[in-house]
């Protein structure tokens, strides 16, 4: 008998059912979390987690099933009744007010705050709830400033100045540094101690299994099976459940296999004396003088805590953003050069490819059909354009194949892109931009999202892609997946690239040190 | 209290949906429409007309009289013709509302090359076409330019260009362009027979500007959904960040946009100058409100190019009830300008009607709720989602 079951959970659902046109999102889910206990919900993109999120946290009401809530019946019409009643959700997409202070969000989220100067007296409860979980948190910073894990720290706190017991988490470490999800679980573990509980979804197996008491593990909307930490949890074990078979070794095992025989390809990506002005601020470019070439059949990583001139780099590469300084070329040429300045476009015609950082605003364009996002970059060209018209029966042929190849979990393929999980929404992006076989690829956090079977099959795809001859620039949190992929790894600190070594030769110590603005 | 009336609705639910069906959207716009009937109706009583006779009296001299229908159809040109283009700009998230101006800027061209020019007799029409047109473009494209270059917010650019438009015209009406014989009121000299467009027998209706506007309908129709323009149009409305990625050029998008709808503003502004004034006029009288009325066409269309034909004929009978109603019930001549804001009022208002749908709850769910719904319950069980119910009806 495990200790739990002498306690009454403090949620729990049965036979939650909920149907979208053309998917059962969730098949009967029931689900127990318990005081005291970080339950983690597992499963393959498009299982249906936050689905579920969403219906323990009111946004979505099920068709089907019941809950409770320490032992009485819980109905929810809105997310307002269920803080009300001590549930909390850190939303994969933040919602803060950009513009706006932290302590004016947190404001926000008070219906009790005074009309006048509301957050005056909510500094003191800040504060209060800071000390006690070690949420350091600047009040009067502007949320647009933040860090995702800063912002994502405002959410914890706001969650918890409301009273919550029950804290669900939609992928919160997706988005971090390492240092960030040390932080993070650290404070989960003190409020787990105090008696809460915590639900969270992760792809990550490696912090399931030091975070988890129990797991439970969904597919196709419906549990295929339940662990609990007790009985040991096996990153292999949970994989296998997850997928419905066993998976192939990991990259890691393989990545640095592909010796330094490639060295001899041209230099495809050239960078020279690139800076990057920040807005406004001429004197503190974002972008140093940065130089750095790749090589065809070259993946170079880049490593660096963000704000540190990566998404400045990847801007100037991909061409969303002119340097004010400098010279990017692509084989050789300044993509565009001699005729008017086109934005990204000269760069989609000189084959840079590029996975954005953000794919819900940047990547894809929400309300538009699968069909459409997968030709966004390419509808000017053939075989979707004929001169001045496109030929949509051509884009809906190109959909149809690059939803079978790269396994995206959609309806159909004129779903709006907005009604994909997470991680369909990702693989949209990089079926467009790994298909077209791009000469320099540009990739932030591929697999940001992606389940692990998804993940593996991206790296090798960004493995065939270099082999085939690309350059590939990945920037990425996850220092792992850098080294694993990268045969060398630049570190950029402070808008300067501080140090490139061969991937081989680098230990994540002398890179963190690196990282962190300390000479190498 | 508030709380308990939350719960007192609870027996059904809000459901959003995906993607709005057409029917359903044509539904909520009748529905928009039959609503403004109604308080219609209720002026109607409130002024003391017998409504049945009224609305008999303004469907005869509206639709079913040759000449009453002619004047229907003839309103609605103008409002076509604006229309398609404002729904253009709206499309990509380019708030033109200077159509007025523009239609203006069509009819100081078209008056130009008509008064001012001596071309071959075959040329002059088509002629001032291509100069009211070219006039209206310009007359859009500088808002556009402005925003593309320094950011300048167009609703306030383009609405400030109507008003220079307008005085420009009085201008020219009062100074070089007055015609010798004007007195009391000021025109311009009348437009020789070949600047007069063709009309329809014995009726207003200058049918050469309708072919274009209907044509120009066609084209915008074919564009949206098959260029890779009307693709660009799409993708920069609905996202700007993806359009930049997407490599879409904004700034020419929406100049190419901007003077495309100015355009065809300026079009309606040589129709009604060569077609029903025949000189340049007080600029009241030569746009009675077309260029704000087309603001309502584009919206009423909702993003679809052809519903922008039924839209503007229903504008152009809402104009042509309007003179009805002046005319023979000696209703004051404000009202028609009351319904086209009540229409507007309602069809923005019934937006959201579109994309979701009331679902009731299953009786179960229900049985569950009822006991939270009695407001003591509330109350006393949930201050704290009392006090969130009442902040988000303050807020929201
Ligand atoms: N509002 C909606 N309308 C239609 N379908 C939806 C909607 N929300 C979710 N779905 C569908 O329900 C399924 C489950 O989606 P959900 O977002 O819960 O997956 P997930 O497990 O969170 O996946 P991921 O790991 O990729 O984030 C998906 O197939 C998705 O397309
Ligand atoms: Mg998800």
């Amino acid at each position: 008998m495990k200790p739990e079951e002498h306690l009454q959970p403090r949620l729990s659902l049965r036979g939650i059912e909920k149907r979208y046109p053309g998917v059962r999102a969730l098949a009967g889910v029931d689900l127990d979390v318990f005081p005291g206990q970080v339950h983690a919900v597992l499963g393959e993109n498009g299982a249906g987690k936050t689905t579920l999120m969403h219906v323990v946290y009111g946004l979505v009401a099920p068709d089907e099933g019941s809950m409770t809530w320490e032992g009485e019946p819980l109905r929810l019409r809105s997310p307002r009744e269920a803080i009300a009643r001590g549930i909390g959700l850190v939303a994969q997409h933040f919602h803060l007010v950009e513009r706006h202070t932290v302590a004016e969000n947190l404001a926000l989220g008070f219906p009790d705050a005074p009309f006048w100067r509301p957050t005056r007296s909510l500094l003191p409860r800040l504060r209060a709830a800071a000390e006690r979980y070690g949420l350091a948190l600047d009040p009067r910073a502007q949320v647009r400033d933040l860090s995702p894990g800063e912002r994502q720290r405002v959410e914890i706190v706001k969650a918890l100045m409301q009273g919550a017991r029950l804290l669900v988490l939609d992928e919160p470490t997706s988005v971090l540094t390492p240092t960030e999800v040390d932080a993070l679980f650290a404070v989960l573990r003190r409020f787990v101690a105090e008696g809460s509980s915590v639900v969270f979804v992760s792809h990550k197996l490696a912090e399931v299994e030091v975070l988890a008491d129990a797991v439970t593990v969904l597919r196709r909307g419906a549990v295929v099976g339940r662990r609990s930490a007790a009985d040991g949890l096996d990153r292999r074990d949970l994989a296998r459940l997850m997928v419905g078979r066993d998976l192939a070794a990991t990259v890691a095992d393989r990545g640095r296999a592909r010796a330094a025989a490639i060295a001899a390809g041209p230099v495809r990506l050239r960078l020279t004396d690139v800076r990057v002005d920040a807005p406004g601020r001429a004197q503190r470019p974002a972008l140093h003088v940065a130089s750095l070439e790749v090589r065809g059949g070259e993946i170079v990583g880049i490593a660096g805590v963000a704000g540190n001139g990566q998404s400045e780099l990847v801007a100037v590469v991909a061409g969303l953003r002119a340097p004010s300084a400098g010279t990017v070329e692509v084989d050789g040429r300044e993509p565009g050069s001699g005729r008017r300045r086109r934005g990204a476009r000269n760069q989609v015609d000189a084959g840079v490819a590029l996975v954005p950082e953000d794919r819900t605003k940047v990547g894809v364009v929400g309300d538009l059909s699968v069909a459409r996002n997968l030709a966004l970059r390419h509808a000017h060209r053939r075989p979707f354009a004929r001169g001045m018209w496109i030929d949509w029966q051509a884009v809906a042929r190109h959909s149809q194949s690059a939803v079978e190849a790269y396994d995206i979990a959609t309806p159909s393929t004129g779903t709006p892109a907005r009604l994909l999980s997470g991680g369909n929404v990702q693989k949209v992006i990089l079926a467009r931009e790994l298909d077209r076989d791009p000469g320099v690829v540009v990739a932030v956090h591929p697999t940001y999202g992606l389940d692990v079977a998804a993940t593996s099959q991206t790296h090798e795809r960004l493995l065939a892609a270099a082999g085939r001859g690309a350059a590939v620039l990945l920037v990425s949190e996850d220092l792992d997946e850098v080294l694993s992929l990268s045969d060398r790894v630049a570190v950029l600190a402070g808008g300067r690239v501080v140090a490139t070594m061969a991937a081989a030769d680098a230990d994540p110590e002398a890179l963190g040190l690196a990282m962190a603005g300390v000479a190498a | 209290m508030i709380s308990g009336l939350r719960r007192q609705r609870s027996l059904h639910r809000w459901e959003p949906r995906a993607e709005a069906p057409a029917w359903r959207v044509m539904l909520v716009t009748l529905a928009a429409v039959g609503v403004a009937a109604l308080v219609v109706t209720w002026v109607f009583v409130a002024y003391g007309v017998a409504p049945g006779e009224a609305w008999a009296t303004i469907v005869r001299r509206t639709l079913l009289e040759p000449r009453g229908l002619s004047e229907t159809v003839r309103k609605a040109i103008p409002l076509l013709l604006a229309g398609i283009g404002l729904l253009l700009a709206f499309r990509a998230r380019f708030w033109n509302i200077g159509a007025e101006g523009q239609i203006l800027a069509g009819a100081i061209g078209a008056t130009a090359i008509a008064l001012f020019t001596e071309l071959p007799g075959p040329l002059v029409v088509p002629a001032m076409f291509l100069a009211g047109m070219l006039a209206g473009a310009a007359w859009g494209a500088v808002p556009a330019l402005l925003k593309a270059r320094m950011g300048v917010n167009e609703i306030i650019t383009t609405l400030m260009f109507n008003y220079i438009a307008l005085y420009l015209v009085r201008w020219l009406i009062n100074g070089p362009w007055k015609a010798r014989s004007a007195t009391g009121f000021s025109y311009s000299e009348r437009f020789p027979a070949d600047a007069v467009l063709p009309t329809l027998g014995a009726t207003r209706l200058h049918w050469p500007t309708l072919a274009i506007a209907l044509v120009l309908v066609a084209v915008v129709a074919l564009l949206l959904a098959r260029s890779r323009f009307g693709f660009e149009v799409e993708v920069l409305g609905r996202s700007p960040e993806a359009a930049r990625y997407a490599g879409i050029d904004a700034g020419r998008v929406t100049l190419l946009l901007a003077a495309l709808a100015a355009g065809a503003a300026g079009l309606a502004g040589v129709g009604e100058v060569a077609g029903i004034h025949r000189r340049l006029v007080e600029p009241t009288q030569l746009s009675l409100g077309y260029g704000y009325a087309a603001i309502l066409v584009a919206l009423l269309a909702r993003g679809k190019a052809l519903a922008v034909v039924p839209a503007a004929l229903f504008l152009g009978f809402v104009f042509a009830a309007g003179d009805v109603m002046r005319v023979s019930l000696r209703l004051p001549s404000q009202l028609p300008d009351v319904v086209t804001g009540l229409v507007l009022l309602l069809v923005v208002a019934s937006e959201p009607l579109t994309r979701g749908r009331w679902v009731r709850r299953d009786p179960a769910e229900v049985a569950v709720a009822a006991p939270v719904a009695a407001p003591v319950a509330a109350t006393v069980d949930e201050p704290a989602a009392g006090a969130a119910d009442a902040s988000a009806e303050g807020g929201g």
